[in-house]
């Protein structure tokens, strides 16, 4: 068996695989996260909420409606999404002229009680869902066996998070968006309904976050406390990549996500804490983050 | 500065003194300890947010930390209770300095997400470390006898030292928010550019407040692991961390007693609606949204701002 380090390469890409499927997750929750805060200056807590919301969704859809994964796909985000804007439109609206942190104190607050209700009503026992059909099975690639759904949630989650910089970065819509960030009485001024691009950006971070639930699905047990961790790590890797930067939020989430996978290989201790090792270390050297800037 | 502004504080400070001293005599003294040593807790975390400006949401971890050190300290190398509790405070300290270190330069959201991160990190710290003693926590911790003396296995002898510890780190608390560091601290709050400006070193002053913060917490869980002879995961857990902010928040945000009656509130609330199982998660987030939305000075913040007089 061939070795690299003294470690079997089948273990060491096996562990790089899931590494980079734990990254998507990461990259597609902080990017969400990241997309939020630009325009809303709040830290959404209820991201890991919303995200097993997304995943509880998809798997309602199939045993009680027999709705598929593909329809899922699309339907779940927009249900999450919809409920994310309800809960702007009557809550987190009324927060913006007051000190961020009370942003983060009501959606802590929600994701306790969304959480809270799941759990009641579903136990903490895991829900199964099974990998679409279309994507069962695998390719044996020769060093390593990868399964096609695996593959499939790297791909599509590398997609949507180039496509989401795409709009932002490159497009009139998100020219605006980045104007309204900067100086929203001036993009009001202009004649844009700055309020409703506020409610359908949260709207759209938040149905990023029911996106990954349902990809997430098949992978994870579908669990009423499948974000409630998560969402720790996520807020790690969004200071390890810094506010500042869209393909920030992405290139951390993925990267730390091999760096995870990779200590699992090497020191399988550390692998909880890694993450947050790389975030102290961060933070003494560059406070701000890596792609962030220091206001 | 006359001491009159603060009479009613110091009205208020011996009613409850009076009422903690006459207590157990119709309250059951283990639901007091409890609700004391989290009053404690809810205080310490209060002199970081309500007079520093500083939201923590890793508060658990000095917590814990002050916990799970006692415990080893009574059981392991068999220390009296008082320095078991005092290990406890200590090692939270340390911890406090570390933590500080790396997360007082950022503010505001980042302070707490860093802090809720670096929690995290020292929950799978314990998680795994042995000594802990990992999912089962260090069960059955000798109460010992105070100084070598004073045996607390007694319920009654145990709640008097937990109060006196109680009243000691409130009334800490209180001297520090009343002396001049605590005077830089709320200008830092309102304004931390123009207290810079003004020639303080903002960043030492938070820091500062950050560590006892910290300590105090820690001196809070090292008791509280006396009191149950018990220290486990709970205590590290971040969601002790958003319990005192609940307290805190429910109780009044930089207020004096707030923190104490949210405390009481909170705890009390855990003890009716324990046999319900997750409705004590649901019910706590519903208050979250209600401080946050319609009640945002909290309990005593809204009697204060009725009497007209900080409380």
């Amino acid at each position: 068996m061939d070795t690299i380090f003294g470690v079997p390469t089948q273990a060491l890409f096996g562990q790089l695989l899931i590494g980079l499927i734990n990254g998507s997750f990461y990259a597609l929750l902080s990017l969400g996260l990241a997309v939020i805060f630009g325009l809303l200056n709040i830290i959404n807590f209820t991201h890991g909420a919303q995200y097993m919301m997304g995943a509880f969704c998809a798997w309602f859809l199939l045993n009680k409606l027999g709705v598929g994964y593909w329809w899922s796909l699309i339907l779940a985000p927009l249900a999450v999404g919809a409920f994310g804007m309800l809960i702007e439109r009557t809550m987190l609206k009324q927060l913006y002229k007051l000190d961020h942190l009370y942003g983060l104190l009501l959606t802590f607050g929600l994701a306790l009680i969304i959480q809270g209700m799941f759990r009641h009503e579903f136990g903490s026992t895991g829900q199964p869902y099974a990998v679409p059909k279309e994507l069962a099975g695998g390719q044996n690639l020769g060093f390593m066996y990868l399964p096609n759904y695996r593959a499939w949630v790297i791909v599509a989650s590398l997609i949507t998070c180039l496509a989401t910089w795409f709009v932002i970065e490159r497009t009139k819509l998100g020219a605006y968006l980045r104007a309204a960030t900067e100086n929203p009485a001036l993009v009001q001024a202009f004649g844009i309904n700055v309020p409703r691009m506020i409610t359908l950006t949260y709207g759209f971070g938040v149905a990023l976050a029911g996106f990954a639930g349902v990809m997430a699905a098949p992978i994870y047990q579908v669990n009423p406390l499948m974000g409630a961790d998560l969402i720790i790590v996520v807020f790690a890797v969004v200071v390890i990549g810094g506010m500042g930067s869209i393909l920030g939020a992405i290139v951390t989430g993925f990267g730390l996500g091999v760096i995870e996978g990779l200590t699992k290989v090497f020191y399988p201790e550390a692998s909880n804490t890694v993450i947050f090792i790389v975030m102290a270390i961060v933070l003494m050297i560059k406070p701000a983050g890596l792609f962030g800037a220091q206001k | 500065m006359a001491d009159s502004e603060f009479r009613h504080q110091h009205i208020a400070f011996a009613v409850m003194t009076v009422l903690f001293v006459l207590a157990p005599a119709v309250i059951y003294p283990l639901f007091l300890m409890k609700a004391l040593c989290f009053a404690l807790f809810a205080c310490a975390f209060n002199l970081l947010i309500g007079f520093g400006g500083l939201l923590s949401f890793g508060h658990a971890m000095f917590f814990g930390t002050g916990g799970y050190l006692a415990a080893h300290a009574a059981k392991v190398w068999g220390l009296t209770p008082e320095l078991a509790i005092l290990a406890g405070t200590v090692a939270a300290a340390g911890i406090g300095v570390v933590a500080g270190l790396l997360a007082i330069r950022r503010q505001g959201i980042y302070f707490a997400m860093i802090t809720l991160a670096l929690a995290q990190m020292l929950f799978f710290f314990y998680l795994q470390t042995p000594f802990t003693g990992g999912e089962d926590g260090i069960q059955a911790v000798p109460r010992g006898k105070l100084f070598g003396v004073l045996d607390l296995a007694n319920a009654y002898a145990m709640y008097y030292v937990v109060l006196v510890v109680f009243l000691a780190g409130f009334l800490l608390i209180y001297r520090i928010i009343h002396s001049p560091f605590g005077q830089v601290l709320k200008a830092i709050r309102e304004n931390e550019p123009r207290a810079l400006s003004l020639g303080y070193r903002t960043v030492q002053y938070k820091f500062l407040a950050f560590v006892l913060s910290a300590t105090l917490a820690g001196l809070a869980g090292g008791t509280k692991a006396i009191v149950f002879q018990l220290a486990s995961l709970t205590d590290v857990h971040w969601s002790m961390s958003g319990e005192v902010v609940l307290m805190t928040l429910l109780g009044g945000l930089g207020t004096v007693f707030g923190p104490v009656l949210g405390a009481f509130v909170i705890i009390g609330l855990e003890n009716y609606l324990s046999e319900l199982g997750q409705w004590v998660t649901i019910v706590q987030g519903i208050i979250f949204v209600l401080c946050v939305l319609a009640f945002r000075r909290g309990i005593i913040g809204e009697l204060g701002h009725w009497l007209k007089k900080p409380l």
